[in-house]
């Protein structure tokens, strides 16, 4: 099981039925056109909605057009939020390409 | 139109004269074909209802296309450069299919009721805004592929053609072009490009050098005066080029083009032979190499390895941050190819806000964290590429440089994490070379100044003219306003590279120079002269270069040294130089 994570915010909890966690990208080129399309093609896999919000700006996380304009860096942290009735297998997954710094840290 | 017309056309225009950035060598006369971009006009426009499938089929048709001529280009490039350079276009097939993007799009064009070209030109402009905003170069880059998708769509929604009126064997004008306008063109037997904007490190200007298309860059404003079929001479030698040009121009330019066969033929014929002086000093000539599509250059031109092998490029080229084992595996590859001779590999140089990705920005770049200062503050960083450097020296001769040093604590410690990459390697019995050699580029006025503390510590100083000169004039020759007092020739440019010299052959230590000095034929005599052991130059000069060498004795290049160093003046110094390079090496041709 995912811990929630501690990013929850007072809004989230309008809506108990997502999962809301906040990771740090740890490759160092950060989310360059590589990795962006793994995330793009492994958020495909789900039917849940997924959005990576930074710094308060909210983009779809299955359109790679959106997570290349997030210009995330190394460093840089993202809170991602999966809405679904997959969303906790997409979450686990998700976040794990974000621990392993998309294979390339 | 006929020779006949081209004269009285000539007669009735003016002839105008424009300078740029040469981007890629040669000379070509031909036709302007003047591209202007599809910045296309799109119109909002209100559509029926019953119009909306129509609308959704013309963008579904316009996609397919698009993905068409992208996948073209794409394998075209692959066959002409290959797979590195591709890269550029995958992602833009890749934003051709972001279903997220399209659903949003399509649900707008039935909901608003617009035409598909408006609403694609909304919903994507949208992100290349964003993208522009980045700080991050690498981020606006791919602004301009998102630009390019959007105008790609655009062009298909409203089915027009892209070369449609090119001719072949035109000369290209644009304000600028991008990747793909270079590789397509480029099959349609295109003579030269010539630019507005761009710099010789833009993409397109790489790729015309790859295809050996002449290609002047940064010409400012050569849309405005040419027209649409006039006569233009395009010099990619001299980054030249002339609209309407007189038949004294053409022929003196087929003069010129004749001279440059000849002499290139000359050269030619040299290139086996050692760069010596007519009293038997030999000199060592290397080359300065980023892209390993410069390689070929090495044997082609005749070079003795490569005195100066910028290790940014696969940092920036590369997507992912290289660790350990790709650096290894590229600077492997550099060691055994250049083999017998020794590859001088300088360790990262490059500004705080490119190499981090971390949003960084600095008011005085130049005077901020860069080069050696990073690599001191990001040990881990620069003990992976010094272990990866190490590695590679297993392979052939590979020796270490360091950049923007300022002062001995930084040698000094540089050495101490030089020894612990060494220990490293020890402990996991990687084999490398335990001689590897130590060397500091000589580019900021104090590194200068303190040259003799500096030589007692290293193998080798390489002298890095660019930034040596611009820190010690205060001058950032890319600032117009200013540029013109960027003076390699100015006496104080000319007394400490004397100095730097002296310094280190008091140490009996090795000096080479790599900056773009090294490169420029007047400098030729004056740094022989001087004492200069190794010139490492662009792989296009080397054999002008080695020419001027081998024209002359040291004895009679130090006797220029020495007369030079007593003059006061650049404009002095630079005239006394081009006067001697013209008796010595009559043949020479300069601008």
């Amino acid at each position: 099981m995912l811990p929630r994570s501690n990013a929850l915010r007072a809004g989230a909890l309008l809506n108990m039925f997502m999962i809301e966690k906040e990771v740090t990208i740890k490759n160092r080129a950060g989310l360059h056109t590589r990795p962006a399309a793994t995330l793009v093609k492994t958020a495909a896999k789900f039917k849940s909605e997924f959005f990576i919000i930074k710094d308060g700006f909210e983009i779809n996380g299955k359109s790679i057009i959106g997570v290349m304009t997030l210009a995330a860096e190394q460093g840089s942290k993202l809170l991602l939020r999966f809405d679904g009735e997959d969303e906790e297998l997409a979450a686990r997954e998700i976040i794990s390409l974000f621990e392993k710094g998309f294979d390339e840290v | 139109m006929n020779a006949t017309n081209f004269y009285m056309s000539s007669e009735s225009t003016q002839e105008i004269v424009l300078n740029g950035i040469a981007a890629s060598p040669g000379i070509v006369l031909g036709r302007a074909y003047i591209f202007t971009k599809h910045i296309p006009r799109v119109e909002e426009k209100q559509i029926a209802a019953g119009d909306v499938e129509k609308e959704l089929l013309r963008l579904h048709h316009a996609q397919a296309r698009s993905q068409k001529e992208l996948e073209k280009i794409l394998k075209l490039t692959e066959e002409k450069i290959g797979n590195q350079k591709a890269k550029i276009f995958e992602a833009q097939i890749m934003i051709l299919n972001d279903t997220v993007l399209f659903d949003s799009i399509k649900k707008r064009i039935q909901k608003e009721l617009k035409n598909a070209e408006w609403i694609v030109h909304k919903e994507i402009s949208k992100y290349q805004q964003m993208m522009m905003k980045s700080p991050d170069d690498y981020m606006r880059e791919r602004a301009h592929d998102v630009e390019d998708v959007k105008n790609r769509l655009i062009r298909n929604i409203q089915q027009e053609l892209l070369i449609s009126r090119f001719e072949k064997k035109s000369v290209v004008i644009a304000e600028m072009l991008t990747p793909a306008d270079t590789v397509l063109f480029s099959r349609n037997d295109v003579l030269a490009y010539a630019t507005d904007m761009g710099g010789t490190t833009s993409h397109a200007a790489l790729l015309s050098r790859s295809l050996k298309i002449p290609s002047v860059v940064g010409l400012k404003n050569v849309t405005k005066h040419a027209q649409q079929g006039d006569w233009v001479l395009v010099d990619g030698y001299a980054g030249t080029v002339i609209v309407n040009p007189t038949r004294e121009t053409i022929s003196r330019y087929n003069k010129r083009k004749r001279e440059h066969r000849q002499f290139e033929a000359t050269l030619e014929s040299i290139r086996d032979l050692a760069a010596q002086t007519t009293d038997g000093k030999e000199i060592r000539l290397s080359c300065n190499i980023e892209f390993s599509q410069e390689f070929k250059f090495i044997s082609q031109q005749g070079a003795q390895g490569i005195g100066l092998y910028r290790t940014e490029g696969i940092f920036l080229r590369s997507e992912v941050y290289p660790n350990e084992q790709a650096q290894f595996n590229e600077y492997k590859i550099i060691a055994e190819k250049t083999k017998p001779y020794k590859v001088v590999m300088r360790t990262l140089d490059i500004g705080g806000d490119k190499v981090l990705a971390e949003n960084y920005s600095e008011e005085n770049p130049f005077l901020g964290w860069r080069g050696i200062r990073i690599l001191l503050d990001k040990p881990e960083m620069f003990l992976t590429q010094l272990r990866a450097m190490l590695r590679a020296s297993a392979y052939g001769e590979v020796w270490i440089m360091l950049p923007m040093i300022s002062g001995i604590k930084e040698v000094r410690r540089s050495k101490e994490l030089i020894e612990q990459a060494k220990q490293e390697l020890r402990t996991k019995q990687i084999p490398f070379d335990e001689q590897v050699k130590i060397g500091v580029m000589i580019e900021v006025p104090s590194a200068a100044v303190i040259a003799d503390d500096i030589a007692q510590e290293v193998d080798f100083l390489s002298i890095g003219t660019n930034d040596l000169i611009q820190y010690l004039l205060a001058v950032d020759r890319g600032n117009e306003t200013v540029s013109s007092l960027y003076q390699e020739f100015h006496p104080a440019v000319v007394k400490t590279i004397h100095h730097i010299i002296k310094a280190a052959h008091r140490h009996n230590k090795p000096v080479s120079m790599c900056g773009e000095m090294a490169g420029n034929p007047i400098a030729t005599l004056l740094l022989l002269g001087l004492g200069l052991d190794e010139f490492s130059v662009a792989p296009i000069v080397l054999p002008e270069i080695k020419k001027i060498i081998r024209s002359v004795s040291l004895k009679e290049a130090e006797e220029i040294a020495h007369r030079a160093m007593e003059m006061k003046t650049e404009d002095d110094i630079r005239d006394f130089l081009r006067v001697n390079l013209h008796t010595i090496v009559p043949e020479l041709l300069l601008e």
